[in-house]
């Protein structure tokens, strides 16, 4: 346990006693998300959004259940059975839309969370692990969602199909046999249709895993704060219920009610128009793009136009585009500033808004046509992109000189708070060791 | 609890939690959960399209005395038989004393039309199709029909006269729309 | 050691990145097309509701079934609608017996009884639209190689499709411009795509006769047969929105709630 002074469980009815001894879930739930698990007490709106991850996991899990019960994986029915979920199943014009958007959602909702991690330095140790198996989250959906998308055999769902398993063919020697094997032909059709549609099922179960997981790892060391200084003693630290089960309710309120206006209002608005005509294979749309959220990747898949070292540009963009995700695995090892909070960072800071309008000029150039003046800014946002994580972030880590930083969460809370607050701290409060 | 700067008393605590704002934001959290649950339950009931075949309309001109067809109502088949005068008088013969499910064939077919047998060709057993609908097919010791699953006869009313069938052949709802078209359903 | 190899790669995506930015780029000439290509116009659609913002709007019934009536009339001769039922008729207003009298005039493939040959029979309330030709094939063999797109779902599979059709359908009497050769059988609408379309003037004053007295301009009929078709895409629509309203009003009322829980929660704790 790594917080002594956290709640036990001591159930006080005798039946609650008797499952506590045969099978202790109520424990399990109680140290995981309730009274037993201490939280930082000044972690701040921006931590909500792992919560909200878990529920647009679980809104896909379930819509996406409902949904396979009247899909038809086959490239004669595909198409016609959406529209009969959409026309004829009782609300399944509902789900269908918020299965939809749902991913759309999820990614937005990873996107913060990601992005509040490289804040405050939510990747350094003693959580690593933590980090990792986020990336190993994010690219496992990414591969479910490329693969939903498929699904429908529409337009955009058969040349996406299309161009994704055509990367693979970049890799030399084998790259043409791993594509045939990956679509089970020569282009894409049935077989692929029909496990594409198996592995969409199978891989949110197995995102469902590595949550598990990588909760099971957060509450190690627990989660950081806005300070960046780790949690001393009970005095930093709330009860996770009630504190943040109310404050996360709040979040998950409002994130249902942009979900609604969405799914209600502007169900397709994130969708492209083409994916309601029909697969044709003897027909390209004239500006194939993924779904939006893959846009930044496919802005640098794309931004390599240039044969070099014997390297055909093919190539260069599949592998940088493959490194541009993979190279988070190494961010704990890249970034090796102790202090964690980009608030005590002056000169990470700025980086980090330019990594972050670096990474929406990448995102707007990966949706747009591929024309000048488009590639050249998405050419030299991508070239940003791995100088931030491969060049700066090191260099700064030994050049920079953070500000002073509060002793503990506490003092900081406290110092807030004003006088009153402080002087209400009982003494286990100034029986925290001092840094 | 009690290592918290603030926290409060047991007392004040429980106080607190039956605050009314405690209890009407989860009964509202709770009313909006059972909500949503009616759509991911009712998905699972026929879609637009089954409903939509509620009702079928055979056509009867064709169908010579002694002749039955095999129809599809509802995904299940149903007999529709022109009865004989002979096989009609045999079904009227039969006192109802000996009948498990006694019904005349009267009660069991349309004023006007008693030639007409429009039964559900699902065994009152386990649900299998009996025979007897067809040309050359095992009518059954009855002259009605056969269920070959557990051996259960039906006589010319289609009523169940030995085997493990409890009651006699479904009558399904319908009417005559003209003396040759019936809607079933 | 880790940061000495990212070091390096990064080093080498950059350069290729940065050569391939400087490299000087191919003069791409202007697509004369484009010059001519006009985006659609904006017109004002009564079911997206007050300010068109598309929350509290419903369809008008009246409207849908006069553009039933030019989709019967002038389209479906070409353009087919096979995701809708005739049975989906009696949501726009029209009675069982109206419903059954529309079907029956149509005729779907079938298999007769007796020899199992291919024949047809008149269409029943829960067959769909029969499609004008059997095959692709048969359709661009029908219309000089052009594939009239079927329009089940053409609202939403176009973008800003709405005004893209009302436009595409007003669009014919616009001339090329001086010099723009219009290719043999092919037909000048600056909102298509390639501004060359291979269907001809659908529309023209008067085509249809409205059994409600509505003045059949090209403008009307257009409006008309789009909103129809937008109810043919979005069946839902209606439906949609008004769980959409009481759905927000609800989660409204549980985010003040649940805000409301928060601060008593949270009353008197510093963070």
């Amino acid at each position: 346990m790594s917080f002594p002074w956290a709640n036990h469980y001591e159930p006080k009815h005798p039946l609650m006693q008797w499952v506590d001894q045969r099978l202790p879930l109520p424990r399990l739930v109680y140290n995981a998300v309730g009274a037993g698990y201490p939280v930082p007490r000044n972690i701040n709106y921006w931590y909500n959004f792992g919560v909200l991850a878990g529920v647009a996991l679980m809104i896909q899990i379930i819509t996406g259940v409902v949904l396979a019960m009247h899909f038809s994986a086959h490239v004669t029915t595909a198409f016609d059975s959406v529209e009969h979920i959409m026309r004829n199943v009782n609300s399944g014009w509902m789900i269908r839309y918020m299965h939809m958007n749902g991913a759309s959602f999820f990614f937005i909702v990873v996107y913060f969370h990601i992005f509040r991690g490289l804040y405050y330095g939510s990747y350094k140790a003693p959580r690593e692990v933590v980090w990792m198996l986020g990336v190993v989250i994010f690219l496992l959906m990414m591969a479910t969602a490329f693969m939903g998308y498929v699904l429908p055999w529409g337009q955009m769902s058969f040349w996406g199909a299309q161009v994704i398993t055509s990367l693979f063919s970049a890799i030399p020697l084998v790259g043409e046999t791993i594509r045939t094997w990956l679509v089970g032909g020569f282009a894409p059709d049935n077989a692929t249709l029909t496990r594409f549609f198996s592995l969409h099922y199978l891989l949110p179960f197995v995102i469902l895993g590595v949550v598990i997981l990588k909760i099971w790892a957060l509450h190690i060391p627990g989660s950081t704060n806005p300070t960046g200084v780790e949690v001393q003693g009970p005095q930093d630290t709330l009860p996770f219920h009630p504190y943040f089960t109310a404050k996360d309710f709040v979040g998950i309120c409002v994130y249902l009610m942009l979900f609604a206006i969405f799914v209600f209002f502007m169900p397709n608005a994130m969708g492209h128009p083409d994916n309601y005509i029909p697969a044709n294979p003897l027909s390209t749309p004239s500006h194939i793009v993924p779904e939006w959220y893959f846009w930044p990747f496919y802005a640098i898949l794309r931004a390599f136009t240039i044969n070099f070292l014997w390297i055909p540009a093919k190539l260069w963009g599949v592998i940088a585009m493959f490194a541009s995700i993979l190279l988070l695995f190494f961010l704990p090892w890249l970034d090796s500033s102790r202090v964690k909070s980009t608030a005590y960072r002056p000169m990470y800071k700025i980086w980090f808004w330019v990594l972050v309008v670096d990474v929406l000029i990448l995102a707007y150039c990966g949706g747009a046509p591929a024309e000048e003046p488009y590639v050249r800014i998405s050419q030299i946002a991508a070239a940003y992109y791995f100088a931030h994580f491969l060049i700066v972030l090191p260099i700064l880590s030994f050049i920079e000189k953070p500000l002073p930083m509060p002793n503990s969460i506490a003092e900081s809370v406290f110092a807030k708070a004003g006088h009153k607050d402080a002087a209400a701290a009982p003494a286990g409060a100034a029986a925290a060791p001092a840094e | 609890m009690a290592t918290h700067p603030e926290a409060t008393t047991d007392a004040a605590d429980s106080v607190r939690r039956r605050d009314f704002i405690y209890v009407a934001t989860g009964a509202f959290a709770g009313v909006g959960a059972a909500t949503v649950a009616w759509p991911f339950i009712n998905q699972m009931n026929p879609s637009a399209d089954v409903r939509a075949l509620a009702t079928v309309e055979v056509d009867l001109s064709a169908i010579q005395p002694g002749q039955a067809i095999k129809t599809i109502w509802q995904s299940k088949p149903v007999f529709v038989r022109n009865l004989t005068a002979a096989e009609q008088t045999a079904a009227r013969k039969v006192p109802l004393s000996d009948l498990r499910d006694p019904q005349t064939l009267d009660e069991r077919t349309k004023a006007d039309h008693h030639n007409w047998l429009i039964t559900l060709g699902v065994c009152t057993h386990l649900g299998c199709v009996p025979l007897g609908a067809a040309e050359g097919e095992n009518k059954g010791d009855y002259g009605g029909y056969f269920c070959p699953c557990h051996g259960s006869h039906y006589d010319t009313a289609g009523r169940i006269r030995r085997g493990p069938a409890p009651t006699n052949l479904v009558v399904p709802a319908y009417a005559f729309k003209t003396p040759t078209l019936i809607e079933i359903g | 050691m880790v940061r000495f190899l990212g070091f390096g790669v990064g080093l080498v995506f950059v350069l290729v990145l940065l050569v391939a930015a400087l490299l000087p780029r191919d003069d791409v000439p202007a697509d004369p097309i484009k010059a001519i290509h006009e985006h659609p116009r904006s017109a004002h659609w009564q079911q997206d509701g007050p300010l068109g913002m598309g929350v509290f709007g419903t369809y008008d019934r009246a409207q849908l079934q006069r553009g039933f009536q030019v989709y019967k009339e002038v389209c479906s001769a070409c353009h087919g609608l096979r995701l809708v039922a005739f049975r989906n008729l009696s949501e726009i207003g029209f009675s069982e017996a109206e419903v059954k009298a529309l079907a029956k005039a149509k005729d779907v493939p079938s298999i007769n009884s007796q020899t199992g040959e291919e024949t047809t029979r008149p269409a029943l309330p829960s067959d769909h639209f029969p499609s004008p030709f059997p095959n692709e094939t048969a359709a661009r063999a029908a219309n000089n190689n052009a594939l009239p797109p079927d329009l089940s779902l053409i609202v939403k599979a176009r973008p800003n499709g709405k005004n893209y059709i009302h436009s595409l359908l007003t669009g014919y009497d616009e001339t090329a411009p001086k010099g723009f050769d219009v290719p043999q059988g092919l037909h000048f609408n600056p909102y298509f795509h390639s501004v060359n379309i291979a269907m001809a003037k659908p529309l023209n004053e008067d085509q249809v006769t409205y059994a409600d007295g509505t003045k059949a301009t090209v403008d009307q009929m257009a409006m008309d047969v789009v909103a129809f078709l937008q109810w043919a895409a979005e069946p839902e629509l209606e439906k949609r929105r008004q769980i959409g309203v009481a759905s927000l009003i609800f989660l409204g009322i549980l985010t003040l709630l649940a805000f409301l829980t928060y601060r008593r929660v949270w009353a008197g704790i510093a963070h």
